[in-house]
């Protein structure tokens, strides 16, 4: 139990979120008499969230170098018009629209990170002129026919759509998606084996590890959690394509700043850019990298917003930079540079999105729900702050 | 009984795991300069802190006396208002403000709603006469030199009525010129009623200047010597900071140079077109298989351009000239390609540009050459801890554990990982630029000895450093540069400290 209190107090600003998310789902769940933890909610909850959590993963990585980019929330509302109108009126399979939006979003990234790794604009300056340009190329592009509508079924599943349910059985736990159950079933096992070769290995070169009491403890936990999660969403229409989305590129980028070398050139670019182009790191070229991965996650969004509206609308994307800059500085990164994670950017998005979609299920009024969440941003900086400084 | 401006007693300071100040007594005459020494983590600074309010009087244990009255400070505005001006070795102006707006930062001279800006100037202007200053006061702080930014915040001190002054590392980014300048300048603010506390590392520049020395070590009082009645020399005090004496400041090399030139350029130029100047006039130099060059010269001679030029030129500087590294004409357009080459490059300010201060050891030993411990991109967690541990090892670089942070090491164990970094590279040569300032006297010991177990494996060092005592000590040849050129060579066996004095202010 002291190994346990002394782990969470070491890692207090990491778990600090985690333990605010409960308590949010806690306090809903009761005021709403249970509504809010209904599969039902949850599975909406996790549909609304997935745009906003793709874009957030993104603006970690920029706020890690630190820039920061505000034009992805009209480029995803723009990109997601392109791709409305090249399944409506150019006729294009969805695969090839969906690889073409992606590839335009790349573009743009590059695009925005031309004149702040070429000239040292400040991004900020360079972003809001991108901004304020897709925000008038998407009026454009819709001017003619107002909100487009999408007809094409297995594009607006990504918004929408479910994954099938391969073991579906009306004798057998009927009504309840026994897939999502598998998939959560051999995600907790991959996870336990992959914890216990973790540790064997560290144990082989003699590196510290907790001890085994809260390592079994800990697995147990993990465990149980995945199996509510994927119990939740089991009972309802199961796991649904966005949160499929959504889980791989969480995981992609998850992987990517832990255990590469990419990753770590990231965090070295953003804790010290001289220090890095000294160690022979190109900040030019990860800053490159870096509004190119956001460009092409605004323009997932996008689709993932379209396909959700199963339309396209003038006024989409409106703000979801701001959603995702909130997202990820409730996750802890850092404006400072160099701080901040994937999977804390994943729980800022999910704190947030909580946040909206309890305060609707309760009927809070739209204003009331504005300050409520500038507050809570507020209170999640501060006790950032407060946590960094103690530690140092 | 002596008129003490100030009385420290029994000063206990702890953070987490740590006491910096251990029973602290710490007095100082009214009048008086007083120097303050010891090694680094000796917690002098923290001592200064513990003055100055940056810790109020609730997070330490023991008393203030100042002018005879007991002071619970409880910010730095309390000892500002006490009469207690504190410096920093970085300094606190704002480079894009004026000289006069600088001075009067803070205390601005109003005139009903609007700034007296007349007045202003007038009372700066009196207090640049106050410490010799002669420059435009509505001059932008950040177009002067480091030595006249120093008297600035000096004067600065003095606009708030300051009683004692405390100079934590005033000279150590400082020239000679500059340095003579400074200790001058507190010769006088002392005829004007001022008293001075002066942290240093500098020794010759202690014994020069100082009537009492204390020092401190391990957060303890060991001494504190009166010049007028105790001998005082530079021996005496080491062996007072580390706690025994050094016979040797540089251990013995047993190893000689190799025959092979491993660099060498010729007719090296560079312009910075930012600037609009040449940074580098046709400089020559060759450096041997496993041979110490020491490249001395003054701050702004245009030692640290060369290296930065030559090492993949971040800079930007259009640059011409030859650079032949391992025989081959090479010229390298990013540090990456200089340290694919075999060239590295250790920076003369490890916390600006050398480390990544708020990422772990491990990872900052690592990031010259993720390719060590990667495959295909993708990162071998346990490769990389091992490698982290060998080099804590090998170079005994002090930590609880290779996950700290490299900004809470100290400054010697810093400039560890930083070595550590770049023998990870693997490299033939190793520009090393001011490898131990701002680090104590027993770290710097460990560091020459690095340098020569390096030599002795055939790697090649070019020193860049600032203090001839260490490159007289560690270099087998000496270049001198001045005004961006080479204006001599020395071997190290006969040069003297004069004789490179003299090749650097050739211009």
């Amino acid at each position: 139990m002291n190994e346990l209190m002394t782990v969470l107090k070491k890692n207090v600003r990491e778990y600090g979120m985690f333990i605010a998310l409960a308590v949010i789902i806690g306090v809903f769940t009761i005021l709403s008499h249970g509504v809010f933890i209904s599969s039902r909610n949850i599975a909406n909850l996790l549909n609304q969230t997935g745009y906003i959590a793709v874009l957030a993963v993104g603006m970690t990585l920029v706020i890690i170098i630190r820039h920061i980019d505000l034009s992805v929330g009209f480029l995803s509302g723009f990109l997601g018009a392109i791709a409305a109108i090249s399944l409506t009126q150019w006729n294009w399979p969805v695969w090839l629209s969906i690889l073409f939006v992606l590839g335009l979003g790349v573009c743009a990234g590059l695009l925005t990170a031309l004149p702040v790794a070429g000239l040292g604009i400040p991004a900020f300056v360079a972003s809001l002129a991108g901004w304020l340009i897709y925000r008038g190329a998407l009026m454009l592009v819709t001017a003619a026919t107002g909100t487009i509508i999408i007809p094409n079924e297995s594009f607006n599943a990504l918004g929408n759509g479910y994954i099938p349910d391969l073991f579906a059985s009306q004798s057998f736990l009927p009504g309840i998606h026994k897939t999502t159950l598998v998939l959560g079933l051999i995600a907790a096992v991959i996870f336990i084996f992959g914890q216990i070769a973790d540790r064997r290995r560290k144990l082989q070169y003699k590196f510290e590890v907790p001890s085994t009491g809260l390592f079994v403890a800990k697995l147990i936990f993990m465990s149980v959690i995945l199996g509510f999660i994927s119990w939740i969403l089991a009972g309802y229409n199961g796991m649904s394509w966005t949160v499929v989305v959504m889980l791989a590129v969480v995981l992609i980028y998850d992987f990517i700043t832990r255990r590469t070398v990419i990753g770590r050139h990231i965090y070295a670019v953003g804790g010290n850019p001289e220090a890095a182009e000294l160690s022979g790191i190109s900040v030019r070229n990860i800053t490159y990298a870096v509004f190119g991965s956001m460009g092409f996650l605004a323009a997932l969004s996008g689709i993932l917003f379209a396909a959700r509206l199963k339309s396209a609308t003038p006024q989409a994307g409106t703000l979801f930079e701001m959603d995702a800059i909130a997202a990820a500085y409730i996750g802890g990164v850092s404006a400072a540079g160099g701080v901040g994670s994937i999977s804390g950017s994943l729980i800022g998005a999910l704190v947030y999105m909580s946040l909206m979609n309890g305060m609707n299920l309760l009927g809070t009024d739209i204003s009331l729900q504005y300050v409520i969440r500038g507050l809570v941003l507020l209170v999640a900086v501060i006790f950032d702050v407060m946590t960094r400084k103690r530690k140092s | 009984m002596t008129d003490n401006i100030l009385e420290m007693r029994h000063i206990t300071k702890t953070f987490p795991g740590v006491r910096a100040l251990n029973d602290v007594n710490f007095a100082v005459r009214r009048g008086e300069i007083h120097c303050l020494v010891g090694e680094n983590g000796a917690g002098k600074s923290t001592l200064m802190k513990v003055l100055s309010g940056v810790y109020p009087h609730s997070d330490f244990e023991g008393e203030i006396i100042l002018n005879g009255q007991k002071k619970e400070f409880t910010g730095i505005h309390d000892s500002e208002e006490a009469g207690i001006g504190i410096i920093y070795q970085e300094l606190a102006l704002v480079p894009e403000m004026t000289v006069y707006e600088n001075i009067m930062l803070g205390h601005e001279i109003r005139r009903g709603m609007t700034i007296d800006v007349q007045e202003m100037i007038h009372r700066a202007e009196e207090l640049l006469k106050r410490v010799r200053l002669s420059v435009n006061s509505s001059a932008k702080v950040k177009d002067l030199g480091i030595g006249k930014q120093q008297l600035v915040e000096i004067a600065k001190a003095l606009s708030r009525n300051v009683k004692l002054l405390i100079l934590d590392e005033p000279t150590s980014a400082l020239n000679e010129d500059d340095c003579d300048n400074l200790l001058g300048i507190l010769r006088i603010l002392k005829t004007q009623g001022v008293t001075s506390i002066m942290i240093s590392h500098k020794l010759k520049e202690v014994l020069s200047i100082a009537e009492t020395v204390t020092v401190l070590r391990d957060g303890q009082t060991i001494c504190t010597l009166d010049r007028q009645k105790d001998a005082v020399t530079e021996q005496i005090l080491i062996k007072h900071m580390v706690g025994r004496s050094i016979e040797n400041i540089y251990p013995p090399r047993t190893s000689r140079p190799g025959e092979e030139v491993v660099l060498e350029v010729k007719n090296w130029s560079a312009y910075d077109a930012k600037l609009g100047r040449k940074v580098l006039n046709n400089v020559n130099f060759r450096v041997r298989g496993g041979e110490v060059v020491g490249l001395s010269g003054l701050v702004g001679s245009g030692r640290t351009e060369l290296a930065r030029s030559l090492f993949g030129n971040p800079d930007g500087y259009i640059v011409s000239g030859e650079l032949v590294f391992k025989g081959r004409k090479q010229r390298f357009s990013h540090p990456r390609g200089a340290i694919r080459a075999g060239l590295a490059y250790a920076t003369e300010d490890r916390k600006r540009n050398g480390l990544v201060l708020i990422k772990s050891i491990q990872e900052n030993i690592s990031l010259a050459n993720l390719q060590g411990v990667s495959k295909n991109g993708v990162i071998n967690e346990e490769l990389d801890k091992q490698t982290a541990l060998n080099f804590v090892d090998s170079l005994s670089i002090k930590t609880p554990g290779i996950n700290q942070l490299v900004m809470n090491l100290s400054g010697g164990n810093q400039q560890k990982v930083s070595v550590a970094k770049w023998l990870f590279v693997g490299p033939d040569l190793l520009i090393f630029d001011e490898p131990t300032r701002g680090i104590d006297v027993g770290a710097k010991y460990e560091i020459y000895t690095i340098i020569n177990d390096l030599v002795a494996k055939g790697m090649s060092i070019l020193m860049i450093s600032s203090e001839l005592p260490e490159i007289l000590g560690m270099s087998d040849r000496i270049y001198v540069v001045a005004n961006g050129t080479i204006t001599g060579e020395l071997d190290a066996q006969t040069a003297t400290q004069e004789a490179v004095m003299r090749l650097a202010t050739q211009y």
